[in-house]
């Protein structure tokens, strides 16, 4: 295999591992701040428990992360030296950002969040919380405005020619506010609530089942519940936005989510089917008129078809419907589950209902699938180029890296990936087979004294 | 020296890398000492020594990182791309490290706190001699071509002055590490940290000054920038005197000052090391018209600017919080119900 190949598989996989566990920190990061909040303001010792529980929880998915997150900021300058030197001036700002906003905040007050627990008070244990939280949301600032920036660069102009050619920042807000990052930020961060909100409701479904920890897993799941109900509400808000974007300024992008090849006014929304690439059509089961109207608010108005672009500059067409579509339909039957969760948890009858407590149980896998799909989606879509419509993704290797070399640390990676998500999901296991600690349900330390007003 | 914006990157990049050696050097030491007591007890304790700091500690490496991609592209991408296998290698010694603190108190089984112990410190030993050799390859200079891109091989970064560099890094970090355990302990652990925090103070000066002779004679382009500049002896002096300070205070019980002394001589050496190089990043050899320097391999003014704003809002907020968090958790370690 070439190096390309092998430094795009590399690339991927491990992004692909490492974002099984950002999304679980911001989002039992926000959850760890409304239990303690919860617990600081009605005093119910349950509530301490909770965030106790879960904060072990929170701790195994944060050193994994970080573990496996500093490889990505590597791998930038090993796999992607001319991407790198190309694009260094830009996209390395934010990602130095990252590091100075979110990453020492986020470490930083995790030492009190862990360890703190008897040594500070409650207010402070609460900020300290509430800065790993906002820590987490700032890293995915930061990394979103960099991937958007490869989306839809912006606030840049190209300085030099043929080899020295690179890009340079002309305005750092437009590169932040580039036309496709808060959308993006948006999408991606209620996805990461999500993913911590269905965690925490999986579990405690689980302990009604098997009738342990009955209070504790009720009081999550009003929290969990709650979180996984207006997150998925929101990933349906955040997306369409999302998509609405991608319609207009990577119009390449959405005509492959849709496997759509003939530019068409009243554009049809594909809701079951797939891409016969040989005859460029779809197969299957669309609603006329909806793609028109999800796009461009209009059921009549045009959507840009890919056969308005080069077979060279089209992305891999069957990938990105599926991914696409799997996101999607995913995304949806969570804002399902959710519901009948809620409604049934609100009318005290969620308890005698266990085809639905075994459906949240196994919710846990939803947000995680929607995520990686998602992700590729977003980036199978971007192809052929790194950045878009700049810099095709051939174009970023290293010079000077040898397949070989990339195969050795694939392989490398490999391994330690698969021993490293066995453990994780062992001590996981581990943690919610031991369940809540009574020994939590009593403050100690000075957190145990009350709050000074 | 003229102060432009290059410079003040170059300073600031030190400065992120010096905090990261400062920091994470203490917690790679304790990691390193971590198989020389084999009782569970103590090696809960060392652990829980770094427990709420090390993770920070390492941010200052993933920021430095940041800083050198955003302010020097050039550099990170012919550094990064040519040291290919030896930074695979330091990540995944990083990793092995990071979660095996995670990871080894979680089961009470013997095997399984030995796997992680292990791993634990075969990654601190590995990471701190990989951080040191490469370190040792900027100083001796790297093949570079006309290009900019890195000319050489893997095993041509393995040659005996970085690898020395490796190795005296190892023995900083330890000696670093030990002194810091000394610190925090007490009781039986605390007498043994003590004995070997003595013999890495022996182990660091006998590599220091072999370092120090071995720089002198064999890296005449370092030799030729101090006798150009014999100011440049003041910044030496200051080392010497740091290290010779160690077991000073040390022997007198004052392990604190003891502590600071050996960080004063990491910020000494660094700063030996920084002025040099300067205004060289990467030192091409034997084509030292090819070096990648402060200005050829830098991002334009206004990145710069930008980033200097970014890291004046942000590094002295960060510098106040790492103190609180330290002040927190000052004093000796006590195990308790959610330590590792």
């Amino acid at each position: 295999m070439d190096v390309l190949i092998l430094s795009r598989i590399q690339f991927g996989a491990t992004i692909a591992f490492h974002y099984i566990y950002p999304p679980l920190s911001i989002g039992l990061g926000i959850l760890l701040v409304l239990m303690e909040g919860l617990w600081l303001k009605t005093g119910n010792p349950l509530y301490h428990q909770m965030a106790r529980f879960w904060t072990k929880v929170f701790a195994l998915t944060f050193a994994i992360g970080v573990a496996t997150g500093i490889v990505m900021e590597f791998e930038f300058g090993t796999n992607w030296a001319t991407y790198s030197r190309f694009v260094g001036d830009v996209f390395g700002s934010a990602l130095a950002a990252e590091g100075i906003f979110a990453f020492f905040l986020e470490s930083g007050f995790l030492a009190v969040l862990l360890f703190g627990w008897d040594k500070v008070g409650r207010k402070l244990h609460f900020f300290s919380t509430c800065m790993v939280a906002l820590g987490a949301h700032f890293s995915a600032v930061w990394i979103i405005v960099a991937n958007s920036w490869m989306q839809t660069p912006a606030g840049y102009h190209i300085v030099g020619q043929g080899m020295h050619a690179r890009a340079e920042i002309t305005d750092f807000w437009q590169l932040v506010f580039n036309p496709s990052s808060m959308d993006r930020l948006c999408h991606a961060v209620t996805a990461a609530w999500c993913t911590g909100a269905f965690l925490v409701v999986s579990v405690s479904a689980w302990y009604l089942l098997k009738g342990k920890h009955v209070e504790f897993a009720r009081k999550s799941l009003k929290v969990g519940l709650t979180v996984a109900l207006t997150a998925s509400l929101l990933q349906a808000v955040t997306g369409h936005r999302s998509a609405q974007g991608v319609a207009k300024n990577q119009p390449a992008k959405l005509a492959a989510f849709e496997g759509l090849y003939e530019t068409t006014s009243n554009a049809p929304l594909v809701m079951a089917g797939w891409v016969d690439e040989k005859n460029e059509k779809v197969v299957g089961l669309a609603l006329p008129g909806m793609l028109s109207f999800l796009a461009h608010n209009d059921f009549h108005a045009p959507v840009t078809g890919l056969k308005e672009f080069k077979p060279e500059d089209r992305p891999p067409v069957s990938a990105s419907f599926w991914f696409f579509h799997g996101m999607v339909g995913i995304g949806f039957a969570l804002i399902g589950i959710a519901a009948l969760g809620f409604l049934y948890f609100h009318k005290g009858t969620l308890h005698e209902r266990r085809w639905l407590l075994w459906l949240l149980v196994f919710s846990v896998l939803g947000p995680q699938f929607a995520n990686q799909l998602g992700w590729f989606a977003a980036e199978v879509g971007r192809q052929p180029w790194l950045v878009y419509g700049v810099m095709r993704t051939p174009e970023g290797l290293s010079a000077v890296v040898k397949a070989n070399a990339v195969l050795a640390s694939l392989i490398l990676f490999t391994l330690i990936y698969f021993l490293l998500f066995s453990v994780f999901l062992y001590l996981l296991n581990d943690k919610i087979q031991h369940g809540p600690d009574d020994a939590d349900l009593i403050p100690a330390g000075k957190l145990a004294l009350p709050a000074k007003n | 020296m003229h102060l432009d914006l290059n410079t003040i990157w170059f300073i600031l990049v030190g400065v992120l890398l010096t905090g990261y050696a400062v920091l994470d050097g203490f917690d790679l030491g304790v990691g390193a000492l971590h198989l020389f007591t084999n009782k569970d007890e103590e090696r809960r304790v060392m652990l829980n020594s770094i427990g709420p700091v090390w993770d920070g500690n390492e941010v200052w490496l993933v920021t430095g990182g940041g800083a050198l991609f955003a302010a020097f592209p050039n550099v990170y991408a012919t550094a990064f791309s040519g040291f290919y296998l030896a930074l695979m290698l330091l990540l995944a010694a990083l990793i092995f490290r990071a979660v095996a603190i995670e990871f080894r108190s979680k089961r009470p089984e013997r095997w399984w706190r030995q796997m992680w112990d292990v791993s634990f410190s075969i990654g601190s030993i590995v990471s701190s001699l990989l951080i040191g050799t490469a370190l040792g390859n900027l100083a001796w200079g790297v093949p570079v071509d006309a290009n900019g891109e890195f000319a050489g091989t893997f095993l041509g970064l393995l040659t005996p002055y970085p690898l020395l560099v490796g190795v005296t890094t190892l023995a900083l970090f330890m000696m670093h590490g030990a002194i810091y355990g000394v610190m925090k302990t007490e009781g039986e652990l605390h007498a043994k940290l003590r004995v070997w925090a003595m013999r890495c103070i022996i182990f660091f000066v006998i590599c220091a000054v072999t370092l120090t002779m071995a720089t002198l004679l064999y890296v005449p382009h370092l030799a030729a920038r101090v006798r150009e500049n014999p100011w440049l002896f003041s910044v030496a002096l200051a080392n010497m005197l740091a290290i010779a300070n160690i077991p000073r205070e040390f022997h007198h019980g004052n392990d604190g000052k003891a502590f600071l002394s050996s960080c004063a001589t990491m910020v000494t050496l660094m700063a030996l090391f920084a002025l040099n190089i300067f205004p060289n990043l990467i030192y091409s050899l034997p084509h030292p018209e090819n070096s990648l320097t402060i200005y050829n391999a830098a991002s334009s003014p206004k990145t710069l600017g930008i980033m200097l704003v970014i890291a004046g809002i942000g590094v002295p907020v960060v510098i106040a919080y790492t103190v609180c968090i330290y002040w927190i958790f000052r004093g000796k370690v006590k195990l308790d119900r959610m330590s590792y």
